[in-house]
């Protein structure tokens, strides 16, 4: 920072009028936007509000996302839990009985451990006075979590929350059918032998076809892959189109990997097998074997095929959030503010996807912001052909006039500043621990390429969506 | 349009965008414009659309044909092109069939025999076409539609509940003419080949998928773009193109793999033994069926069995020969008219209301009232439910219930429609939110001094512009308003039970009923789905007062000695589709009795006959018909069998009256029970309760089920002759008296042979 302050004097020196006015804005300014000669005029300079408490993320880690069915496979959804939070001590050495809550989301609950937040926090040693609560709210879970954690800091019942997000999809619950269920429940009810036997004798073979978890919606139940083919239909979306943005995601995450730039990933040492360092579902292919591919979910002439979709992943994330007074009291050195954000929820069936579409215009709104403003991007990719309709319909005037009931259209963001570290495509995504690495790498490239605002959003199955702005945390 | 898709908003991808060699040629439209039918040539695929003008749906007209012919011959002759896709510019309709205008202009059979064999003519070059053809369907496919598509070497459709693909021609008492009946059993199967062609039924696409009717199916689009109905079609063109390229550069196979069950079935078919026991089962079922009223079915079984047996050329042949016999009966021109009768009830003649009925209240949660509910509550109206009991209510709000759960089993609806749906029910016994209620349809109990009391409620509490209908089957709405502040918006909507099942709606207007609330009332109806009838307000309005004099007939017949099984046999071999005995105790004894007591009062001895007397014994004995479980019959839950009841031979023996030898004959008993009606219906045109001939046969025929095949009272007149009619009027006359008294009507078209009430 001072060498920025002195190098930019030693230059300017000879306009003194000129330096001290550039002297200051500097002090906001990335050593990267100070060096283009275009600097965008950012129309506010932060986001604080009066009276409002400023809320802070100290740090936030991942454990490495990987392919469910890989190396995870053995373990519960507490034990990546588990992982993340003891990460996220080792990094922080926050004090334990300073943490005041623990909020995690996920989405396939494992039944044993349906508060998960709890569970995982016993076992990572937090201490057993600190309250856990689970929500769930589809792919924006551990936004959930985040956002609940806001409030209560905001409100003042808390000043030191713990967020995170977990998904296990290498085990998931696969139940008897209703039916057995039923027989066993009146089994157990049951009290003469001859009640028993009356029971079993209405026993059918059908009765153990076991029911499935399914990747759909319950109101419409059309897969989310579906619904993704048919709105990639809608805007358009070529396969062709679809198969680049995803080779897109998949290159530069591998850059983002070989560069080191996902420095929120902690190891994990798996019980019985290996650490676990990296994500290991990057795979940066050619669009000639991309276009091999058959459509995965609309056959024989859908778009959407394995290689254009986000994958079954397995992963936990955790987040330190506190207020910044107690942030600072405590010594840390935040790495971004968390400012407003927005739940928006739309038709499950034929706008499932295109939560980012109606969220962005909105928290931008509500935080007097512009597209132009946004310096970095980091939106869920669950599929190239849902990212490409949100950017079409984020471009249409027509969409934003009659769907939305806005004047005009938000405008889709340039792709320089989008996703540039990958994204859901290429680095996976637990459903429940996803927002956690969206906010995290947002706060990270703000700090590593200067920088103002984020904007997060997410899109989730019952047609909701979400958004946030991010805000650098001054250096 | 494609260029700007091209360099649409994803430009910003050059960085990741391999340099596109295979631009998409521009859309090149023929320059000759033509009416029904254009196209366009997409690379080597031509995009040849349907469009009647000024029509919401597409028909075959000759013109239409003529086009196509012109069409069909540039595409085959145009060297750039090498396949075609075959599609409607309307989103909501593929092709609805043939033009029943030219059907029904048809005045001798070689006429419609013409038509046919023009049809098969193009259909046949259409089938033997060397370049592909993909018919992309969107809407409705019927009739005409559906034997053109099948004639196309590939067939896509939309996935969507407005897809529905069928030859309902056997409805119009003719067969499918242009090749159907030919094609459809080689490409479905023969039994299923025959259920279609046969029930008429509407074939949704996703069976259709499966029964092999169609190749390939397209998901309907949500908003994008565009809208989802142009984005849809746009879509589904796409894909048919692509699917046309593809047959053409043969990287698809038209023909489809067979499942073992399929191959089974077409094995089991060349078995000569085995077609013949199917159609002797087929026409056994006709036959007990339609008991030898209606001949189209029968004559389709055997124009199949022509070409199964004797080879297509006989087939085609006589295909088109029994299309033209077919085409001037008596029955296709009852069928006809009822249906284009059916068309002009589903239109409000008396324009758009001021205010749409969003909110909507239903008084009684009986069999009617909540019936009422569920047809509203389906179509997306709030609707309260108001009732007086807990238990009362609750029972309607099963019903509803119940039957949008019988759709869910049906797969008409998902688990989740049906929840979203219910929950525009709201259930209460109170007044609560009736403010806010636009209309209020009352279904309390038939009593003058209780409709009295909830309207004065109901207007205490509803706002000014309400509308205040009453679902009464007899009493007079002018008097029901009596007792209003506002008699301008009283008006009364008589539903059929089941109200769900029943097509037919009877609005009734009094004098001082006001245009507009008339206007809401059919709105509502036509929402709710219903054929509505709209006529003056009189005891028994129109449809009630028809029923009266022939049940009267119907229990003098009985009083003499007729068992009522033997007259229901008579009744249903006339056309009727419910038996005269089973119908009372479908009504319901105590409703016959209360409508025979009151119009018996306000008609005086014109609609005597048979003695209210039987009807009281009945409902003093409890055998209130289906619903308590006796009446004419004897009725068990659960069981579709029902035997006489035994207990109602004393009571027909006390009441016995001597049958009259001249007039007793089956014939004879058939003739009075229908010729009172017709007279009765006639009287009521009259008099002016109704408008229109149409509205009385659509409302005999929907409401009262009277013999479909001889259209309805006004069209049995025109075709059995008036004269006719009234000679049986006379001769019932002369020994019953005045309830036989032809109308005056009904003897001026009698005395004028030209006079006909359909010109």
């Amino acid at each position: 920072m001072t060498s920025i302050l002195t190098s930019t004097f030693k230059n300017l020196s000879t306009t003194s009028k000129w330096a001290l006015r550039f002297s200051i804005r500097p002090l906001s300014c990335s050593s990267q936007l100070q060096a283009a000669p275009a600097v965008q005029t950012k129309s506010k300079k932060t986001l604080a509000k009066p009276n409002v408490k400023n809320i802070v993320v100290v740090e936030g880690v991942r454990i490495p996302f990987l392919l469910s069915g890989t190396l995870y496979k053995d373990l519960m959804p507490h034990d990546l839990a588990r992982a993340a939070l003891s990460g996220l001590l080792h990094r922080t050495n926050v004090p334990k009985d300073v943490v005041d809550y623990i909020i995690f989301g996920t989405v396939i609950q494992e039944v044993k451990t349906s508060n998960v937040a709890r569970e995982a926090a016993l076992g990572a040693g937090f201490s057993d006075k600190t309250p856990a609560h689970t929500v769930t709210m589809a792919c924006i879970s551990s936004n959930q979590a985040m956002t609940t954690a806001a409030g209560l800091i905001a409100s003042g019942q808390c000043d030191v929350v713990v967020a995170g997000g977990v998904e296990l999809m290498s085990d998931v619950p696969i139940r008897h059918s209703r039916k057995m269920r039923k027989m066993m429940l009146d089994l157990n009810k049951a009290k003469s032998l001859g009640q028993r036997l009356s029971l079993l004798s209405q026993f059918r073979l059908n009765f153990l076809s076991p029911e499935l978890p399914a990747v759909a919606e319950f109101s419409t139940n059309e897969t989310m892959g579906h619904s993704a083919d048919r709105l990639a239909a809608a805007f358009a979306v070529s396969r062709l189109e679809q198969d680049e943005y995803a080779l897109r995601s998949h290159s530069l995450a591998k850059k983002a990997q070989d560069e080191g730039h996902l420095s929120d990933i902690v190891p994990f040492k798996v019980p019985g097998k290996d650490t676990v360092t990296k994500d290991n579902g990057i795979r940066p292919s050619s669009l000639e074997q991309m276009a091999k591919l058959k459509p995965a979910f609309i056959k024989p002439y859908g778009t959407v095929t394995a290689a254009n979709s986000s994958f079954l992943t397995d992963g936990a994330s955790a987040m330190l959030i506190m207020s910044e007074d107690k942030a600072l009291a405590m010594g840390y050195k935040p790495k971004a503010y968390l400012r407003d954000f927005i739940y928006v929820s739309q038709d499950p069936k034929d706008q499932l996807l295109l939560g980012p579409t109606y969220a962005t215009p909105k928290v931008l709104e509500k935080a007097g912001l512009t597209m132009n403003d946004i310096d970095a991007f980091e939106f869920h990719e669950a599929f190239s052909g849902q990212i490409l309709a949100n950017f079409k319909a984020m471009d249409s005037d027509w969409f934003a006039q009659n769907y939305m009931g806005r004047k005009i259209k938000v405008g889709s963001p340039p792709l320089e500043k989008f996703n540039v570290w990958g994204g859901s495509l290429s680095l996976g995504h637990p459903f429940g621990a996803t927002g956690c690495r969206l906010v995290m790498a947002a706060a990270n490239r703000l700090r590593k390429d200067g920088g103002q605002y984020a904007l997060v959003a997410a899109c989730a199955a019952g047609g909701q969506g979400h958004a946030m702005i991010v805000e650098a945390y001054p250096k | 349009m494609v260029a700007s898709r091209a360099i649409g908003s994803l430009s910003r991808f050059s960085a990741f965008r391999i340099l596109r060699s295979r631009g998409e040629p521009a859309f090149v439209f023929s320059f000759l414009a033509r009416t029904h039918i254009n196209y366009g040539v997409k690379g080597d695929v031509a995009v040849i659309r349907i469009n009647s003008p000024d029509s919401k749906v597409n028909t075959l007209t000759k013109e239409a044909h003529t086009e196509f012919v012109e069409v069909l011959n540039e595409v085959w002759a145009s060297d750039q092109i090498r396949s075609a896709v075959l599609i409607s510019s309307k989103p909501g309709c593929f092709i609805a069939g043939a033009d029943i205008n030219m059907l029904a202009s048809c005045t001798t059979p070689q006429e419609a025999t013409r038509i046919s064999q023009e049809a098969q003519r193009i259909f046949e070059k259409l089938e033997k076409s060397p370049k592909p053809i993909v018919a992309a369907i969107s809407g409705s496919c019927l009739g005409g539609g559906l034997e053109l598509a099948i004639a196309c070497q590939y067939r896509i459709a939309t996935k969507d509940r407005k897809t529905v693909l069928g030859v309902p021609e056997v409805l119009l008492g003719i067969l499918p003419g242009a090749g159907g009946t030919q094609r459809l059993p080689k490409m479905v199967g023969v039994p299923a080949a025959f259920d279609m062609m046969l029930t008429g039924r509407n074939i949704r696409a996703d069976r259709a998928k499966k029964m092999g009717l169609v190749d390939q199916l397209v998901e309907p689009l949500g908003p994008g773009i565009k809208s989802p109905e142009e984005r849809t079609i746009e879509y589904l063109e796409e894909i048919a193109v692509t699917f046309a390229k593809g047959l053409a550069d043969k990287k698809i196979s038209p023909k489809r793999s067979k499942g073992l069950m399929e191959k089974l079935t077409s094995y089991a078919m060349t078995i000569p033994f085995v077609r013949q026991q199917i159609y002797k089962t087929v026409e056994e079922k006709v036959r007990t069926q339609t008991k030898g009223l209606y001949p189209a079915p029968l004559k389709i079984i055997d124009v199949v069995k022509t070409g199964l047996e004797q080879g297509s050329d006989a087939g085609y042949l006589a295909e088109s020969q029994k299309f033209g016999e077919l085409a001037v009966t008596r029955e296709s021109k009852a069928l006809m008219g009822l249906y284009s009768g059916q068309v002009l009830c589903k239109k409000n003649k008396f324009g758009v209301p001021q205010k749409n009925v969003q909110h909507l209240a239903v008084l009684g949660a009986g069999l009617m009232g909540a019936g009422i509910a569920q047809v509203s509550v389906d179509k997306g109206m709030k609707t309260l439910l108001k009732d007086t009991t807990v238990a009362g209510l609750g029972r309607g709000q099963q019903q509803v219930f119940k039957g949008l759960n019988d759709k869910v089993k049906k797969k008409a609806l998902t688990s989740f429609e049906r929840d979203s749906i219910f929950s525009n029910l709201i259930g209460q016994l109170d007044y609560q939110g009736f403010e806010k209620a636009d209309m209020v349809i009352e279904a309390v109990f038939e009593d003058l001094s209780v409709k009295h009391k909830v309207l004065k409620e109901v207007e205490a509490v509803t706002p000014e512009h309400c509308v205040f209908a009453s679902n009464t089957s007899a009493l007079p709405i002018n008097q029901i308003a009596a007792v209003s502040k506002r008699p301008e918006k009283v008006i009364g909507m008589h539903y059929f039970s089941p109200v769900d099942k029943m097509q037919l709606l009877e609005i009734i207007t009094t004098d001082k009923t006001s245009k507009d609330t008339t206007a809401s009332a059919v709105a509502v109806g036509l929402k709710q789905g219903k054929v509505i009838i709209v006529v003056k307000d009189g005891p028994g309005f129109y449809t009630t007062r028809c029923l009266a004099p022939m049940m009267s007939e119907v229990i003098r017949i009985l009083q003499e000695g007729v068992d009522p099984k033997k007259l229901d046999t008579l009744t249903t071999g006339f056309g009727f589709p419910v038996g005269a005995a089973t119908l009372a105790d479908e009504v319901g004894v105590d409703v016959a009795q209360h409508v025979a007591e009151d119009l018996g009062k306000a008609f005086g001895e014109r609609f005597g006959g048979g003695s209210v007397d039987l009807l009281k014994q009945m409902v003093s004995k409890g055998f209130l018909g289906r619903k308590s479980g006796k009446g004419f019959y004897v009725y068990q839950e659960g069981s579709k069998k029902k035997s006489l009841n035994s207990d109602m031979d004393s009571i027909l023996a006390s009441l016995k009256l001597p049958a009259k030898p001249e007039v007793s004959s089956e014939e004879d008993i058939q003739y009075r029970v229908v010729t009172r009606f017709v007279n009765e219906a006639v009287l009521c045109l009259q008099e002016g309760i109704l408008a229109t001939p149409a509205e009385g046969d659509i409302g005999a025929v929907f409401g009262l089920g009277f013999p479909p095949c001889l259209g309805g009272p006004f069209r049995f007149v025109d075709l059995y002759g008036a004269q006719k009619v009234v000679d049986r009027l006379r001769k019932y006359e002369a020994v019953y008296g005045n309830q036989f008294t032809p109308c005056q009507l009904l003897l001026d078209h009698a005395n004028s042979s030209n006079k006909k009430f359909y010109q």
